[in-house]
């Protein structure tokens, strides 16, 4: 039994110690050295790339990039849980509306997020069907805004809110809607205080699941948002092409990684504590 | 409460097929029947849950159609209580006082300290329904419903989450406590034990029908069609009357003087506790069972016996 064990689990510590702790040191040991001329790290080491992130500049860009997550996550909030509850109270179609939740992942994000930009921007879409409707004479700036980048991540992200939430919804037992219809609580009250608080481990699933890649997110911002809407994704990104700043990157990327590893300990831990 | 000709025709099949039955204030009844007879659909058209296809429900001479569960004044405890797992006790009884909005919150608070009283759950206000047993979940469930006066509380089948042994002191808890608040109980069960020892009137149920409405006694003693006589207790068959285990007496030697008598030969025998059921093949290959108290039953009591009964303890003929 115990040899079986150490068989099946070998191959998988191996992956984990290749794919993730050995680029984990090499990121940490990259954070610690200076910068190359032309890219790249040389000694000697130094702790100055961590300090330089309390820098206001990039403080402002923490900042914006907090906000843009917290809007998104919230907006996913309130677009999936209609859409989780739907599909928990559905009866026969739910296989189906579960794979049409998953069906975007068929495509390449970046493609999808091409598509985006061929919708919004001044000759796109959106704005040359409101034109030829003569609802507008100049373009809508659809496009290359923050606006523009929360819709992105809500589009992106949606399926990752959703998916817990109806897993969630799923098991509530049906008796207590109906005890509660029973005790004089109109749908609405029914929703408000009873679904709502039982799905709230759904929620903060869903919520981690979207806030945390929203916040990391560069893609997105760098294609919708255009050069304005910098966020802490774009900036380790321009560390490692055009700044040619390796160790920053690594030091903002690690530092981004503890902020978001501590909100998840945080979160946990609370529940754990209502859970007692 | 009065149910007038109450139908629910689902696409596949009739669940509830014409129903009528009227309920007097304050009265225990009891509807009884094998799982898919159509009891629990009736409560949950009484409850609202469900629209019936045709007929009508009246509570206090009044037609409740068209309402929803959160405007009749009945309400329910669920099979498996369905309380809601984020709020203490105490919340969840007060949750249908505070949708009424009618009390103040420290009229509120009065009546189900009363109420929690009365189910003998003091102490436990706090705590959450997963931190209490499943005896007191039960009775925060009737407190839950109880606190709000309903002209009728449909219990859907209340017992069948406890153990057994707990099962039986639950009953006569729930009885006595239906008779302080005076409350019209209208309980779903497929257990004959509960609806006879329970109920003042019972209804038995079977595919959406009702075969037949009474006092325990009535239709235990004289059921009106076969189902209803098997559905409450077992029955012998022989020479086309019916009588019951507890009814047919053994012996080696057959009684002198009886008119229903019977030569049987013993194949074999149950030993229940208080009692033993012998089962025994007639000379005609018709099967019958006798109970018999433990100690007038003898291991030996086998092969050839006689069996005989007293006529007045037969079954009334049933007209099919």
């Amino acid at each position: 039994m115990r040899r079986l064990r150490i068989t099946f689990l070998t191959p998988a510590a191996l992956v984990t110690l290749a794919l993730f702790a050995i680029p984990m040191g090499i990121v940490v040991a990259y954070s610690l050295l200076s910068r190359g001329a032309y890219g790249g790290v040389v000694l000697p080491w130094t702790l100055d790339n961590y300090s330089r992130v309390f820098d206001p500049l990039y403080g402002q860009i923490v900042w914006r990039s907090l906000w843009i997550a917290a809007v998104s996550t919230l907006l996913c909030l309130v677009l999936g849980f209609p859409i989780a509850l739907y599909i928990a109270r559905a009866q026969r179609r739910r296989a189906l509306l579960l794979n049409l939740v998953m069906l975007p992942f068929w495509t390449s994000f970046l493609i999808r997020t091409y598509a985006w930009m061929f919708l919004l921007r001044d000759t796109g879409l959106v704005n040359s069907a409101l034109e030829s409707l003569h609802l507008i004479r100049n373009p809508l700036p659809l496009l290359f805004n923050d606006g523009a980048v929360i819709l992105g991540l809500v589009y992106g992200y949606l399926p990752f809110m959703v998916l817990p939430l109806y897993a969630t919804l799923e098991k509530l037992d049906p008796a207590l809607i109906d005890a509660a219809q029973d005790l004089g609580a109109t749908p609405w009250v029914t929703l408000w205080k009873i679904v709502v608080p039982l799905s709230r481990s759904g929620m903060l699933a869903g919520g981690l699941l979207v806030f945390i890649p929203c916040l990391g997110a560069y893609l997105t911002p760098d294609l919708l948002g255009g050069g304005k809407s910098v966020m802490v994704g774009n900036l380790v990104q321009n560390q490692f092409t055009t700044a040619r700043d390796w160790p920053f990157g690594s030091a903002v990327s690690l530092l981004l990684m503890a902020a978001v590893l501590l909100l998840v300990l945080r979160i946990l831990g609370r529940r754990e504590q209502t859970l007692l | 409460m009065e149910l007038r000709a109450l139908t629910k025709h689902y696409s596949t099949h009739h669940a509830v097929n014409g129903i009528s039955l009227a309920l007097e204030r304050g009265e225990f009844f009891s509807l009884i029947g094998p799982s898919g007879c159509g009891k629990t659909t009736t409560l949950r058209l009484i409850a609202g849950f469900e629209t019936p296809t045709a007929g009508e429900i009246l509570l206090n001479g009044k037609s409740v159609a068209g309402m929803k569960p959160y405007q009749r004044n009945v309400s329910t405890v669920f099979q498996n209580y369905a309380l809601f797992p984020h709020l203490p006790v105490s919340r969840n009884v007060a949750f249908g006082l505070e949708r009424r909005g009618r009390s103040s919150s420290s009229a509120i608070a009065d009546k189900v300290r009363n109420v929690l009283a009365l189910v003998r759950l003091e102490g436990k206000e706090d705590r959450l329904p997963n931190q209490i047993s499943g005896g007191e979940r039960q009775r925060a469930a009737l407190a839950r419903s109880l606190v709000l006066e309903p002209d009728v509380l449909l219990l859907d089948e209340p017992l069948s989450a406890l153990d057994p042994k707990l099962r039986k002191q639950v009953r006569s808890e729930l009885k006595s406590l239906q008779r302080r608040v005076g409350i019209t109980f209208l309980f779903i069960t497929h257990d004959q034990e509960e609806a006879l020892s329970l109920s003042d009137r019972m209804a038995v149920m079977n595919h959406g029908k009702i075969e037949q409405a009474g006092s325990p006694k009535e239709i235990y003693q004289r059921p009106k069609s076969r189902f209803a006589a098997e559905f409450l207790g077992e029955v012998n068959w022989i020479g086309g009357a019916g009588i019951r285990p507890e009814s047919v007496r053994i012996s080696r030697d057959g009684p002198a003087d009886a008119a229903r008598c019977f030569s049987a030969t013993v194949t074999g025998s149950t030993y229940l506790g208080n009692c033993v059921h012998v089962q025994m093949r007639l000379a005609d290959g018709a099967s019958c069972i006798a109970q018999v108290p433990q100690r007038e039953f003898h291991r030996e009591a086998s092969g050839a016996v006689h069996i005989w009964w007293n006529a007045t303890d037969e079954l009334p003929p049933i007209e099919e």
